[in-house]
């Protein structure tokens, strides 16, 4: 710690947030808020003669309210910088009638209440998000008693409570008599791996076993006397030196108990704690009290990391945690280029996980700053402007934030920017954005080429890059054998495949048109395959309107890894192609000469989340549930991804 | 080529040029693509394709003797667009990219035909249906080549700087790690001290030393 503050090439700006990031890779403009301190942090010797006379006590943060500190304050006696700071909302003020004793007690006038924020505006090539984790909060598990019953800690608090540095200064003592606690009870996975929201979330937290079973130790190490006993679901000990650690105190006498208690309760005279638990090693109902309780706490997003995430156009995971470019291959890069992510941002872990990904992400940075210059892929997208309408529909929907709109003015690309997935050129309804080397013009001879002969027999295929053309490679290593007409149309991402392709495949013959992408959680383009979603459901709508069998469009999401799901859509492809007559595709080519179709769903109206009828197109299923935006439809017969909604009543 | 009057399209893609000289390579890669498809028949189909002034049969494309076909057919038959009729572009578009690179043309002048993972190894012991669908994905892929136009990689500048946002032991690590190479780091923290959850935490495992 002390090194960042010594460092020449590191600027450090504590107490400062950042407000904003714009630009591109190579070019960040980044607005921080460096927060007024009311301590000038250059001149401060951290003597302390300050906060003896601050009146006014507050529960210490760094405690976790265990201990008090004062409304000026040393975060901790090891902090960087080791500056104090004024809690301005708690201060009194400095007003002499008010209060003001610090202002007299610091001989070198360091204290200024006059002192402002100040913004900074600096210039980076990269980014490295490291915005970290928080804990989960138990209150929610009130069988646990943490709200009611003192000697009821969560892992943090039991931390401090131990620790040297912490308000008992090292002495075991518990919070409700300070008398010392000889028997311990941890339970684990509290917040963690639960499938009931209000309880927790479905993950495995990482760090909590090891912590647990560090702690013992460190119990039977210091007070021998001490006897731990630890309720878990499982217990996770897979790192370098862990299960040794786990040994150790198996063996010094640490009990570990498979079964988690259903609910605590206090003895009130003498604070102690009761549970019964299930004892899942040996089918038994068991009792146990303790002197005190500590709860071993998962970890979840830190609060912030929404608002990181839109600053910088990033995608998150379910679980909240940041998404990394690609789990296996690029684990701390991002969608975006030039932003890294490390540490607890991107999932739950310990010290050395985080440290191991922080070199990386450095290491990852570092071979963009050591370039002067860098290429870009030339897939991106160009604006025509004499064809440009000025409608700035194309901002909306890049979801890279790419494309630079003012109202009245035409639209502009920032190439650094572009990732090239074509969302931009295919919600174009003027043509006035060309995606380099995936022109209209070459997926329109693409088309022409495969319905030129004996388009009955083809199954128009639109397959992304990353997924569903991966899939269908999967497909092929695993020799899984399908029917012959799929002919694939590849693109970067499925939101490339504009409408108009669709109904041009139709018009010239094609039995059926297959768009297929990535999964939602997959999508290498952030979201944009949820613009494949609003056109292929605007395609649907308009097909039922030419009267056209809809279930002749499908749409499937198959992932790189799914070479078995992708045979399963050909086949199913294939079962629609075969029940296309050749009337049915001359009836469609008149139709489509004479009906005119509705355009796209527009981008701009949003349906989030309503009550909703769904039928799947493959196989005919219908039920009914809740749509939303955000989360992909599958037939739960047939799995496919061909479901037709319509609000329900 | 496109027959849809209603169609208007961006301009900015030039019409195919007069003087296409597509050169079309059809790989065996052994017998995993010969074993099931009649690769000389797909080599004789893509000779009478429009624009297709060369098509060349390799054992194995990728190879250095099926690169040096390449490179020796487009500097023999003045090529403009190559057509590689073999495995999956995820893998090998980079390779074949670089290949007629080496033979001085832009590399977005390749288009690749699968007719390995997408054909012969879907389609085993159907020679006759290989044969047609190895066809079609060429003469796709063909189709595709001609609007295919030279694109260049545009040059960015690089400000050598970074931002570091949280200084827990993430980010301090990537901060001290960027400063030791040299590079100009901004850390930003937004409480009033460094060290994140780890400057609360007593000791760490599995050795259970100092968390400072």
């Amino acid at each position: 710690m002390m090194d960042v503050g010594r460092h020449p090439n590191i600027k450090l700006l504590t107490f400062s947030e950042v407000e904003d990031i714009s630009g591109y890779v190579g070019n960040f403009n980044v607005r921080i808020r460096k927060k007024a301190r009311f301590v000038d942090e250059t001149e401060c010797t951290s003597c302390g003669d300050c906060a003896v006379v601050c009146p006014i006590v507050i529960p210490d943060e760094y405690q976790v309210g265990l201990g008090s500190r004062r409304a000026i304050f040393l975060p901790f006696p090891q902090a960087v910088p080791s500056a104090y700071i004024v809690n301005a909302y708690e201060c009194l003020g400095q007003n002499p009638i008010a209060c003001g004793k610090c202002i007299e007690a610091c001989e070198k006038s360091c204290i200024d209440f006059a002192m402002q924020d100040v913004i900074i505006n600096v210039d980076v090539g990269a980014v490295i998000v490291a915005t970290g984790m928080d804990l989960y909060d138990p209150t929610p598990l009130d069988e646990y008693g943490y709200t009611s019953f003192p000697n009821v800690l969560t892992s943090l608090e039991f931390e401090r409570l131990i620790c040297t540095g912490g308000p008992l200064e090292g002495k075991l003592g518990r919070p409700s008599d300070l008398a010392f606690p000889k028997r311990i009870g941890f339970i684990q996975c509290v917040g963690s791996r639960t499938q009931d929201p209000e309880r927790g979330n479905p993950y495995c937290s990482n760090i909590c076993c090891m912590n647990t079973i560090k702690t013992t130790q460190y119990l039977k190490d210091a007070y021998p006397e001490v006897e731990s006993t630890v309720f878990y679901t499982d217990l996770r000990a897979f790192g370098k030196g862990f299960e040794e650690l786990l040994m150790r105190s198996k063996g010094n006498g640490v009990i570990y108990i498979r079964g988690l208690p259903g609910d605590v309760g206090e003895d009130p005279l003498t604070g102690n704690l009761n549970l019964t638990v299930e004892n899942t090693n040996t089918n038994r109902l068991e009792n146990y009290s303790f002197d005190m309780l500590v709860l071993a706490v998962g970890v979840v997003p830190a609060a912030n990391t929404e608002t990181i995430r839109q600053m910088v156009s990033l995608s998150k995971s379910p679980s909240g945690f940041l998404r990394e470019a690609h789990p296996k291959l690029r684990p701390v890069d991002t969608p975006t280029k030039g932003v890294f992510i490390a540490g607890g941002v991107e999932s739950p872990k310990d010290v050395r996980g985080s440290v191991t990904q922080a070199s990386a992400a450095a290491s990852r940075a570092s071979i963009l700053l050591n370039k002067d210059q860098f290429s870009v892929d030339a897939i991106t997208a160009v604006i025509d402007e004499d064809l440009c309408k000025n409608c700035g529909i194309c901002a909306d929907v890049c979801p890279f934030s790419a494309i630079l709109w003012k109202k009245g003015e035409p639209a502009e690309v920032i190439t650094a920017a572009c990732t090239g997935c074509g969302t931009c050129s295919a919600e174009c309804k003027y043509n006035a954005i060309l995606m380099r080397h995936f022109s209209d013009q070459t997926i329109y001879a693409q088309i022409d080429a495969m319905l030129e002969d004996d388009p009955g027999d083809t199954i128009v295929t639109f397959a992304c890059n990353w997924c569903s053309y991966a899939g269908a490679d999967t497909a092929g290593v695993g020799r899984m054998n399908y029917p012959p007409h799929a002919s694939i149309i590849r693109t970067m991402c499925s939101a490339r495949v504009s409408p108009e392709f669709v109904w041009y495949a139709f018009r010239k013959g094609a039995p059926v048109v297959l768009v297929s992408g990535c999964h939602y959680v997959d999508c290498h383009y952030i979201d944009a395959n949820r613009s494949t979603t609003r056109r292929v459901d605007g395609l649907w709508d308009g097909l039922d309107k030419a009267g056209i069998d809809r279930s002749r469009l499908m749409l499937e999401w198959c992932s790189a890894a799914e070479g078995a799901r992708w045979q399963h859509i050909m086949n199913q492809a294939e079962e629609t192609r075969l029940a296309v007559t050749p009337d049915m595709i001359q009836h469609t080519r008149s139709q489509l000469q004479e009906v005119r179709v509705p355009g796209p769903r527009n981008p701009r109206v949003k349906d989030e989340s309503q009550p909703a009828i769904f039928q799947c197109l493959v196989c005919g299923e219908e039920w009914s549930g809740i749509y939303q935006s955000d989360q992909e439809r599958s037939c739960p017969s047939c799995r496919s991804n061909s479901v037709h909604w319509i609000r329900s009543r | 080529m496109i027959e849809s009057a209603e169609i208007t399209i961006n301009r900015r893609v030039p019409l195919p040029e007069n003087n296409l000289r597509i050169g079309v390579f059809v790989c065996d890669c052994g017998s995993n693509i010969a074993g099931t498809v009649d690769t000389e028949a797909v080599k004789e189909y893509a000779a009478g394709l429009p624009g297709v002034t060369a098509a060349i049969r390799n054992k194995y494309t990728c190879a250095d003797p099926g690169q040096k076909e390449i490179q020796q057919a487009i500097a023999e038959h003045n090529l403009n667009r190559v057509v590689v009729a073999s495995c999956s572009p995820i893998s090998y578009e980079v390779i074949f990219r670089k290949c007629i690179e080496g033979a001085g043309l832009n590399p977005y002048l390749l288009e690749m035909a699968n007719i390995r993972e997408h054909c012969s190894w879907v389609t085993p012991g159907d020679k006759e249906a290989a044969t047609e669908k190895a066809k079609k994905t060429v003469k796709v892929a063909v189709a595709r080549s001609r609007w295919l136009i030279p694109e260049d990689e545009e040059q960015i500048q690089m400000t050598d700087a970074a931002l570091v946002i949280g200084a827990g032991v993430a980010g301090i690590q990537a901060a001290l790690d960027l400063a030791d190479s040299g590079h100009q780091v901004y850390l930003v923290e937004k409480n009033p001290s460094i060290g994140g959850i780890m400057a609360q935490l007593d000791k760490v495992y599995p050795d259970i030393e100092c968390s400072i």
